[in-house]
Order: C-alpha cells, then structure tokens, then sequence
C-alpha cells in the first residue's frame, strides 16, 4: 500500500487555507463593479401582494434598482420547480403549487421575498429595503400538517385541494392488517419526528454577474451540487443558456442538504445581473437562513408492529403525514417516500410492510432533505418501535433487535430495497462491547445512590446512500440520474488532476480523492491535485449529498484510473519491449514484473505526451475520463448505544457515554470518517434533546428565528464520543464503500431517546426531550410503555 | 463619518468608516481580511472571534470605532511567518475542521482559554469555555482534543523556556 493510500490517516490537504483564513466562502469573493443585494420579505405567513410602492426606496443613498415579482414573471423567467415526480396511490401526479422566484400575488410563508433592492453597499441595501411599501391583506394560515388536511382549513395552492399533494403508498396493506389482526403482540405508537433547521455556519450567498461582451453569466454559489445548478437554472428557470452560464461553489461552509437546492435568490440574483447589467451580491444573515433554507424532517407517523410468539416482527404498517411546507423544494417529494418508507424494514427480516405517505401544504418554509433525508425519520420509526416492544415484551433490547436481524445476503425487502451486504451482528456486539452494556445495571444503581437516574438506549440502523442507479431512481420518478463523472489528467510531468462532479463542502475530498490516486498510481498526494466545484473546469457532475461522493464519485474516479492504467501499460510495454500483463505500477515507477526493467512514472508520462514513440494507433496524451453508474444503493448500517443521566430535580439530561459501531465498508481515512460521525452524533443529539423548529399556530410566524430561540448544540453539551468501524465491503461498486456522512444523524435520535425513556421509566416524549419535558414526563407519574402494553 | 486607526496584524491602519460599521465588516471589507467570518446577527456563533490587545472578543459585537487605538490579531496574523501557530498546527493534526467555516473564530477563541489557563486545562473547562463558538460540522470532539494537545505543547514550550 502507499503510505498514503487506501486506509491511512493523512492530515488533510486542505486544512492549511483555512486553518490560516484564506479560505474562499462566497462572501469573500469580490469582482470589479461589485453590489449589494436585499430582499424585501413577507412579515406575514399568507397574504395577498397588493401594490409594492418602489418609491422612496429608489431615492434612498446608493440605490441603484429596485425590481419585484411581477417584472420577474413578465420576463418569463420559470417557477421553481420540485424534480421528482410522485404519483398518489390512484396513479394521479402529485399537485404542486407555483413557486415564483419573487412572489408577485401571494405570499405564503414568512420570510419570502417579493422584492430585491440593488445598492452600493449591503447597508445601503437593506436600508432601502426596510421602506418598500407592500400592500398586504392578509389571510388565514396553517402550520399544523395534520390540521391542514381537514376541511375548513385555509387553503395555500389552488392545485392542491386540501392541501394534499400526493396520498402515496407502498408495499402490502392487506397482508400487514391481516398479520396484525392475528399478531401474539403489537406495539402500537405516534412518533413525530420534529422540524429542524440545517443551520450550516456559513449563511447562503449568490454573487451573480453577466458579461454582455460574451453574452456570459458567472454564478458564485454555496451549492452542493453547481451542475444541478446549472441545468435547473437554465432549463427550469430560464435566467441563462446552460452553454453560456457557469456556476461556481468555491469553499462552501457546510451544507447537510440545505445546499442542494436551488434557491429564489440565486435565481433572482442572475436575472438582476442582466436586467441591469451589474454583478450583484447577496449574503444572507443567520435570520434569512432560519427563515428560508429548506428545513429537514417534520413527520407524524402512526405505527404498528405485529409479532408472533416467538417475537418474530410479522407485520409492520406506518402512516405518516410529512409536512412539505409552503412550496416544493428540489427532491422534497422523494424525501418522505422513496427516501423514508423504502427504509422500514431497518435491519431486520420483516415478510411484510406497508407505509403511506401524505405530504402536505403548510404556512411554513419549505422543507427537503436535511442530513440523512428520509433515512433518519424511518430509524426513528423502527427503533423506537423495536425498543418499545422490547420493553412490553419483556425481552433485553438487543435480544429482540437479534431475533429479527437479516444475516443472509442479498436480501430482498418487501419495500423494493435488495440490501447487498452487511454483518448487524458484529456492529451491535461491537458496540455492545464497547459501552460495556452488560454493566449498565451496576452504573445505574451507582447513579441511583448519587440521586440521579440512569438510562441506556440502542439502535441499530440502515440507510441506502451512493444514490442511484439512474434507471431504477428515473422508474421512481427522479427527473435526473444519479451518476457521476471524473476525469483523471496525467500531465507530462507525472503530476496528476482529478476533475471530479462531486463536492467537498467540509467532507475533505481533496485528501480522500487523492489518497485513492495513490493508492492506485503509486504517486504521493502532494502530486495529486482534486479540482471540484466549477462547472468551467469539470465536464460534468451530480454534487454531493447522500453520501454519495465515495461510493459514485470515488468509483468514477476509478474507473478513470482503470483506462489511465491500461494506456500507461500498454505504453510502458512498448517502451520497455515487455508484454502488457507482465506491467506492473507501484511507488512512482513502472516496471516489468520478475526483472529489474523499469522506467519512472514520469518517463512513462512524458513518453505520452512526446509522443515520438508510441505503440501503432495509440493517441497522444495521458488522460481519461469516466461516467459511473452505479449498480446498486449501498447500504451503511451500525449499532450505536447511548447512556444519559437524568436530574429528576430539573429534567436535564446529560450524555454520559456515546458509542458508535459503524459498518461503512472500505475506509479510505479513518481520522476523516471518524470526524464524519461525530458531526452527526452531535446533529443526531441536537435533534434528540435541543433542536426544534417552533411556529406560532396562530400567526404561522417562527419563533425559533435565531440562535438566542433556537437550541444550537455547544462543546458542553456533547460528551467524547467512541467510534469504531466493522467492515462488509460494498459489493456493488469497484472500492467496497458504502459512505459515512449521514450515519450519526440517523443512528443517534432513536439511541438518545430511547436512553432517556428509559432512564425516566415513561415512554412518552418527544423530541427534542427539553428538561422541561423530561421535568413533566417523570412528574406525569404514568408510565405509557407500560399502559400501551398488550 | 469617522475616521479609525488601528494596528491590525502588526500593520497600522486607517481608514474613514459609517459610524455603523461593525468591527467584523471593517476587517472583511475594508481590509480584506476574509478570514474572519459571520455566521450570525445575534453574536451566538462565535464564527467572529478576533483577539483586541490580546483577549478575544466578538468582531460583530463591536463598531469599528470603538476599536480605535488598539490592536488587533486576526486569524491572518497568528501564524508566525510560515510557521503555524501551535494551535493551528493541532486543528490540522487532530482533524478539528470540516468546511473551515467556523475554524477562525475556533481557534482564536481556542488561543485565549490557553493563554488565561496557562495551559492547565480539562476537557470539562474547554468545553465549558467553547460556549461562545458553534461548530456545526465537527460535533466538538476532535476541536477539544486539538486545544488541549496545544495547550499541553505551549505550556512544555513555557517550561523549557523558563527553565
Ligand atoms: S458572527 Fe459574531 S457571534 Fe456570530
Ligand atoms: S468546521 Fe464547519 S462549522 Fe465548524
């Protein structure tokens, strides 16, 4: 292996700029001519936009324009758009409201914008925007996803009757409601799965500008994904031709999702550009971020899970309302469909599922995938379901998740998946290990004696992430494929560029990526260089999120160095007058297998380039690329074990002991993947026991608008956390990985929760467990576990 | 209009400003020092975080004009020459960053909880002492290991020094 190949622990690359604050995020880009954008924003949840009086702020110091929604729309510029189409369980396509960039009639949750100013500086602008006059009258809202499905409610989109945009279902409901109806037990329960907000540190921010030279557009965006960017921006938005739009996402500061999506103000900020031939920039603040990046999660779920006496799961039915929001974001629609109910089966061997699925218009930001998307709200469902039953069944956790555990591969679920590979037995018992499970009742009756209570929670999870193939995601329904592209540039010298459609926004490509190049040409990273994140440079790409940048983007990498390698060979062969199978590449030379002929890598790369010598037919050059295409989902999974202390005085939890067994298969850099985990254990523990997304039933209006309302988790809050990894490789794509980055947000909720269910002996609270709720849940005295016990 | 100068970095500077202008904008805009970023409007985030005569404060929680005399240290100005701060050096080794965003104001944050704890610290202080910065990537674990690491090396450093 090299030093610094496939498994080993490199310091990133990439580190250097930003430890040092020569990092490049959008706001500190920028160009010649430079100004200012703000957006006038909806003070109510609905109302209709009567007339927006554009006066007195045209006269305030340096405005240069102020454009609205209805010169938006005359310039014919597109609805934004959702790009997975659902169909209702009637075969009718899901009903989707229109979503103008700038809202020219009706407003329909706060914070939308239906104006922008253009001024010299951001402080000019947002002066001015502060007196654009809006008419608005008015009208009722509804928050309540549930509320909002009955009759009588206020109605958002004409195109959606009842607020209802698809009734969807999958799987068998016959067989489940029989298997329940002749079930030993069934736990039986209403989970909800509470809203959050992604809150990347680095707020959203667009800085377009158009070259009427060139009759050519530059988009410097936070985005995940610039070549979606670019597509939907031409294609849907028609604000630029694809050929003459390059979008570019420089060091972006987080994303979880919430930089996947197209955004009203990127759209708004390239029509503007043109309109008045000025770049334009905007930077959102923390407050615009709460109001209107896409928010995660937002489920009600009834479940049901049938056993038999052998406490063999039987039957599984979920229904879940999903709350959309005010408008459908880019993949919000797969997001509680093909994304959550196709997950139901967990790890375990379940003959039968059924799942359906309302998603709902409501008064409030639209909400799309958040780290996980879809995947954390079905372990949430299944684990705390599995814990539940073990507790009313009387069986140790772990006992009932290992009766049920799948241990034969491939296994086909009754919800499409077909999980290719996995060993849940060895990533529970690691973990059961690792946290010293079968000591929690000495440590609790230790806690006992100090007056606090101790609790202990499991869960084991699955997810389906590497998204993809394109055919089978195109028959459920995605508007794009899930492929990805690279290509691998040897130069001359024998340095070499990656060019890959992935992007790194935190996840360390440019050391990963590179480390997989040396691995596989025998060259040191230094001499490896990732480019990303510009659609000008890189022929194409999908982005990332779903974990999808190793499984795809590595294994597009990959199968770019398989042609570099063959061409390399088959050179070098000539070269060296050896046959091509007896070539073999390692540490920066290339030699002829069993002799001491060989030439350096650079003497191989040169020769390509020189091109005096070449084997018959052989084009110049050193330089290939690669589409990927995968050929299956990969299947992360792992056990983690949460142990917390409850203060009955004050409800307050403290997390004593997290632990994760994480089966991710092949590992590229354990320090990277680690530090992957613990992101999301700490967005897993936010979710659990502080974040939630608060609207006023009422006013429709947010209250959590800033991190004074909203619980953000700090240093104190998290403990140290231990890590491992168990190892199935991936047999569906050429380097054996599944991908690492959503793990924690999903596997940690359930084990946060069900710990401290566990440690207050009541069953019933809902994230994010508050010490208050905890307070009143130990004070409430019942113990619903037990009441809802068959 | 207000006319500030400063020394920023070990340069002297002045500048006419809003009488509004923030710190925070002052650096980023008018010096270019991008380094420092904003992660919020309500001075939680510690995204921000500067060093004014040596002790850390928020950038956006103060007018450029109120720091009219002193000086200040951004994460520009830590590194002496090409060689890291140690803390900067420990982020990179102990794998304390992901996107960088929060990164600045971490490690500027981190540099004073060292220099007031003379590197006699705990996991329980530093986290305790974090509660300014948010850190929405990392989930802390490795940004505590990489502090204590560093003040653990400093306060050798100290040591040999003073013996
Ligand atoms: S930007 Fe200063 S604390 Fe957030
Ligand atoms: S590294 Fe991304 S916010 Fe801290």
């Amino acid at each position: 292996m090299a030093q610094d190949g496939i498994g080993a622990r490199v310091a990133r690359k990439e580190d250097k700029r930003f430890i040092t604050g020569k990092g490049r995020y959008v706001d500190d880009m920028r160009v010649a001519g430079m100004k200012h954008v703000a957006f006038v924003r909806s003070p109510y949840a609905h109302a209709k936009v009567g007339g927006i009086d554009t006066e007195q702020a045209r006269n305030m110091p340096g405005v240069l324009a102020v454009l609205t929604g209805s010169e938006l729309v005359a310039d014919g510029i597109g609805n934004l758009i959702c790009g997975w189409m659902v169909h209702s369980k009637d075969g009718t396509p899901m009903n989707m409201g229109a979503w103008p960039a700038l809202a020219p009639d009706v407003v329909r949750f706060v914070g939308q914008a239906v104006a922008m100013v253009i001024a010299e500086t951001r402080g000019e602008a947002r002066d001015a925007a502060d007196v654009v006059a809006v008419e608005w009258e008015e009208l009722p809202t509804i928050t309540d996803p549930a509320k909002a499905l009955t009759d009588g409610a206020p109605q958002l989109h004409p195109e959606a009757k009842g607020n209802l945009i698809y009734d969807w279902e999958i799987g068998d409901k016959a067989a489940a409601d029989k298997a329940l109806s002749e079930a030993a037990h069934v736990t039986r329960m209403e989970i909800v799965n509470n809203r959050l907000v992604p809150n990347a540190m680095e707020p959203r921010a667009a800085l377009a500008q158009y070259d009427a030279a060139d009759d050519h557009f530059t988009l410097w965006t936070t985005s995940q994904n610039p070549h979606v960017a670019r597509l939907v921006l031409s294609a849907f938005y028609n604000v630029a031709p694809e050929h003459k739009l390059r979008v570019i996402a420089p060091d972006v500061g987080g994303g979880f999702g919430s930089k996947i999506f197209i955004y009203p103000e990127e759209v708004a900020c390239l029509w503007a550009a043109r309109k008045t031939g000025l770049a334009v920039k905007w930077t959102g603040d923390r407050s615009e971020a709460f109001l209107t990046d896409a928010h995660g999660r937002d489920h009600v779920t009834v479940a049901e899970m049938a056993f038999d006496a052998n406490n063999r799961i039987t039957a599984f039915k979920v229904d879940t309302i999903a709350n959309f929001g005010a408008y459908m974001s880019l993949f919000s629609s797969s997001v509680p469909t093909y994304l959550y109910a196709t997950l139901l089966s967990g790890q375990y061997d379940i003959p039968t599922i059924h799942c359906n699925v309302r998603g709902v218009y409501t008064n409030t930001a639209p909400v799309d995938a958040y780290r996980g998307a879809g995947r954390p709200e079905a372990t949430y469902v299944v684990e705390r379901m599995m814990e539940t039953a073990a507790r009313e069944l009387g069986v140790a956790p772990p006992e009932l998740r290992r009766t049920n555990f799948i241990r034969e591969f491939p296994h086909q679920t009754p919800v499409i998946m077909n999980y290719d590979a996995g060993d849940y037995e060895a990533s529970l018992s690691a973990a059961l290990s690792a946290s010293d499970y079968a000591g929690f009742g000495e440590r609790k009756a230790e806690a006992a004696r100090r007056g606090k209570l101790r609790g202990i929670g499991l869960s084991c999870y699955i997810e389906a992430c590497g998204i993809a193939p394109s055919q089978a995601v195109g028959s459920l329904g995605a508007g794009v494929g899930l492929w990805e592209s690279a290509e691998v540039r040897v130069n001359p010298v024998g340095t070499i560029e990656v060019l890959t459609g992935s992007h790194s926004h935190g996840q360390g490509h440019e050391t990963t990526f590179a480390q997989l190049v040396a691995e596989r040409l025998g060259v040191p990273i230094d001499n490896v260089s990732i480019v990303h994140g510009d659609t000008d440079k890189v022929q194409f790409g999908m982005g990332t999120y779903g974990s999808r940048s190793g499984a795809v983007g590595m294994s597009a990498i990959s199968k770019a160095i398989d042609k570099v390698e063959a061409k390399a060979k088959k050179l070098a062969a000539h070269l060296l007058e050896a046959a091509e199978g007896d070539i073999e590449i390692a540490d920066g030379e290339v030699r002829v297998a069993g002799t001491d002929k060989k030439l350096g890598w650079h003497e191989v790369c040169l020769a390509a380039y020189t091109a005096h010598n070449l084997p018959e037919g052989m084009e110049p050059g050193l330089k290939e690329g690669s589409f990927y295409d995968p050929a299956n989902f990969t299947f992360p999974a792992g056990a983690y074990v949460c142990e917390v202390e409850v203060d009955p005085d004050t409800g307050h939890t403290e997390i004593i002991q997290f632990v994760a067994a994480d089966d991710f298969g092949r590992v590229i850099n354990p320090m990277i993947v680690e530090g992957q985990v613990h992101g999301g254990i700490a967005q897993g523990v936010g979710q659990a026991i502080l974040e939630g997304c608060v609207y006023d039933p009422e006013s429709g209006q947010l209250i959590t608008a800033s991190y004074n309302d909203y619980a953000m988790p700090r240093a104190h809050d998290l403990p140290s956390f231990k890590v491992s990894t168990t190892e199935t490789i991936c047999p569906s794509n050429p380097i054996g990985m599944k991908g690492c980055g959503e793990a924690g947000a999903i596997g940690t909720p359930p084990a946060v929760i069900n710990a401290i269910t566990d440690a207050i002996d009541n069953n019933d609270l809902a994230m994010p467990a508050t010490p208050e709720k905890v307070w009143r849940a130990l004070r409430a005295g019942a113990t619903p576990m037990r009441q809802a016990a068959e | 209009m207000v006319t500030v100068t400063m020394t920023v970095n070990g340069r002297q500077v002045s500048k006419e400003v809003e009488d509004r202008r923030l710190l925070v904008d002052f650096l980023r805009e008018d010096l270019e020092l991008t380094g420092t970023h904003v992660g919020c409007d309500t001075s939680q985030c510690g995204a921000c975080v500067v060093h004014l005569d040596g002790k850390a404060i928020k950038s956006c929680t103060i007018l450029a004009a109120q720091a009219d005399g002193t000086s200040i240290t951004t994460i520009e100005g830590l590194a002496n020459g090409a060689e890291l701060h140690p803390l900067q050096a420990a982020f990179k080794e102990h794998h304390g960053l992901q996107c960088g965003y929060c990164t600045p104001g971490m490690i500027m944050s981190g540099v004073d909880i060292i220099r007031r704890h003379e590197g006699q610290l705990d996991e329980d202080t530093v986290r305790h002492e974090l509660e300014g910065n948010i850190c929405r990537c990392t989930g802390y674990h490795n940004i505590v290991k990489a502090i204590l690491a560093a003040a653990q090396e400093m306060h050798g450093e100290v040591r040999q020094a003073a013996e």
